[in-house]
């Protein structure tokens, strides 16, 4: 059995929205995830599932519940946990180069690493692109130095909060396999927060479905079939057709009128 | 057909054509007699010949390196024109004497100067660099400095930034009679004056440019287990880089003005106290050889300083349109 590498137990965190009005991010929300593990974080926009990414990450803290990390209770960000935003994040002052080894040169620990640079400019596939500026690669190139950047600090867990949320869709399948390719590679834990369900699917041992209003799980499923997953497959698209029902998007229905 | 591919004829020409300017200037210069004895111009002339050689190097130079003949090319007419301008002032001015004296002379009788005066100038001169040197670099260092304090606490942002703001809209030179009293010696006083000017500009861009920093970079420092200081010298302060030049730049302006006009108050040296000086004995034409050796002088630093700029901003280039890309 393996260990658990993050646990959240019972967490709640509450906003208040710009009009003084008590939001309710995430209401009572668990979650462990085990070594090894990729774990997939889905709903509709507004369910909570970045607040609770970024509580993993200890950018935010919750008001009541834990949140822990190899057993140890997690209060600042750490770079055992890596982080990859959703909008581009890379230093624009640096090169793809400055930015990856920035995870080495902010812990102090460059020039005892410095050999893994190049190590990690091949794993994500930027090999001759080390001395371009962010501004002169596509989104998906700066993701995947983002990726790279985390990785470098060998994070116990590497969140990612929609990373492909802002990529065409051809870039983003290249994208989802370079991530499980880094993923076998590595074995690194991964949490990814989406709102696709095919990447999801595609990716994923196990399937975190969020609700929202108040943000809290509703399901957890998991993923048995072995990749390569092939994205038309009856398995894939039996699964695919039980998250939409899950998420009430199976079929046209009045939605519920929200208030704007 | 693209301007870039010029034939051979062609650039030939404009390597004859740029230079003859200056040339027909230097033939009249020669040809015609000046009237008056005092006038030397063997200083113009010089200098004529030695533009004509500049450019007819710079026009062999670009005749085997095709990519810069265009910029050659271009700058041709200008250039031209340039030494039509002199020919038509030195004959209006010196070989005709059609300009009221002693307030418009001759090109010969200014240049003149650069040879008659060269040690006088030069000490003026080397006044003028010193101060600027003292001011602008102290003026500068104080001015990030208080730049990172205000841009990264809080409290200092809600104290000094006013201060700042109050301060920075006097001119520096109004401080001058307390400056004069104040410190022991008029150099001084003018490093404090150069310093003061260059501090608001600068002090002002340099917190702004860091209180932009879009969070999202502070909050990849913490993941990547960046600590505080981190977050100010890797974070921070590159992101405020090109706002801290644009606040040098604007700071370089002010200070050239707070420069000369302290040399012409205070000092006992400097190119502001060679005017003041020449204008005393109303050597007018002294005056404009000063000022030729002030927009040489300053022109050379804002040029390195944009180098400079360019150098530290080279993540820019072609990110926005800030950064010149030729000089």
């Amino acid at each position: 059995m393996s260990k658990n590498v993050v646990e959240v137990v019972g967490v709640c965190r509450t906003y208040k929205s710009a009009r003084g009005e008590e939001v309710h991010a995430l209401e009572n929300v668990s979650l462990t995830v085990s070594e090894g593990e990729f774990v997939s974080i889905i709903g509709s926009s507004g369910c909570g599932k970045t607040t609770l990414l970024r509580l993993v990450a200890g950018l935010d803290k919750p008001q009541s519940g834990t949140c822990s990390l190899n057993g140890a209770p997690i209060v600042a960000p750490s770079p055992k946990s890596g982080y990859v935003f959703q909008q581009q994040s890379l230093f624009p002052w640096l090169t793809v180069e400055g930015n990856i080894a920035s995870g080495l040169k902010a812990r102090g620990v460059y020039k005892q690493y410095k050999d893994e640079v190049p190590k990690y400019i091949s794993l994500v596939g930027l090999d001759g692109f080390e001395h371009s500026y962010p501004h002169q690669i596509s989104g998906g190139m700066a993701q995947r130095a983002a990726i790279a950047r985390s990785l470098i600090n060998r994070p116990s867990v590497l969140l990612l909060d929609e990373p492909m949320g802002a990529l065409d869709s051809f870039t983003r399948a290249g994208l989802q396999d370079k991530l499980l390719e880094i993923w076998r590679a590595n074995g690194t834990t991964m949490i990814l927060v989406t709102h696709d369900i095919d990447e999801a699917i595609y990716l994923s041992d196990k399937i975190v479905i969020m609700t929202p209003r108040p943000g809290k799980v509703s399901e957890v499923l998991e993923v048995k079939f072995p990749h390569p997953r092939h994205r038309g497959g009856a398995e894939f698209l039996g699964l695919r057709r039980v998250i939409l029902e899950k998420l009430n998007l199976a079929s046209a229905q009045p939605q519920p009128e929200y208030r704007i | 057909m693209t301007i870039r591919e010029l034939s051979d004829v062609k650039f030939g020409f404009t390597v004859i054509f740029t230079p003859l300017g200056f040339g027909l200037a230097l033939v009249a210069s020669l040809v015609i007699p000046t009237p008056d004895a005092v006038i030397n111009d063997t200083a113009y002339q010089v200098i004529l010949a030695g533009l004509m050689l500049l450019y007819l190097a710079t026009g062999a130079l670009a005749w085997f390196r095709p990519n810069r003949r265009e910029q050659f090319a271009k700058c041709a007419p200008f250039r031209f024109v340039m030494g039509l301008v002199l020919l038509a002032w030195d004959l209006l001015g010196t070989k005709y004497g059609a300009l009221p004296m002693p307030f418009f002379p001759g090109p010969s009788k200014i240049t003149w100067v650069f040879v008659e005066e060269r040690a006088f100038l030069f000490t003026n001169m080397l006044y003028s660099l010193r101060l600027y040197f003292c001011g602008f670099v102290s003026g500068v260092v104080a001015g990030v400095g208080t730049g990172i304090i205000i841009g990264w606490f809080r409290p200092a942002n809600y104290w000094i930034m006013p201060a700042l703001k109050m301060t920075g809209v006097i001119p520096a030179v109004a401080w001058m009679p307390f400056a004069l009293t104040v410190f022991p010696t008029s150099f001084m006083a003018g490093c404090f004056l150069v310093s003061m000017c260059a501090w608001f500009p600068i002090g002002f861009q340099t917190a702004r440019g860091m209180q932009t920093t879009q969070k999202v970079y502070f909050e990849v420092a913490q993941t990547i287990g960046g600590g505080r200081l981190y977050a100010l010298f890797h974070v921070a302060l590159p992101n405020a880089l090109p706002s801290i030049f644009t606040g040098i730049s604007t700071a370089n302006g002010l200070a050239f003005t707070t420069l000369v006009m302290t040399e012409m108050m205070g000092a006992r040296g400097g190119l502001g106290y060679y005017i003041n000086w020449a204008k005393a004995w109303s050597s007018y034409y002294k005056v404009y050889a000063a000022i030729i050796i002030m927009a040489v002088l300053f022109s050379l630093i804002m040029k390195i300083i944009s180098v400079i700029q360019a150098r530290a901003l080279v993540w820019q280039k072609g990110l926005t349109s800030n950064v010149e890309e030729r000089g």
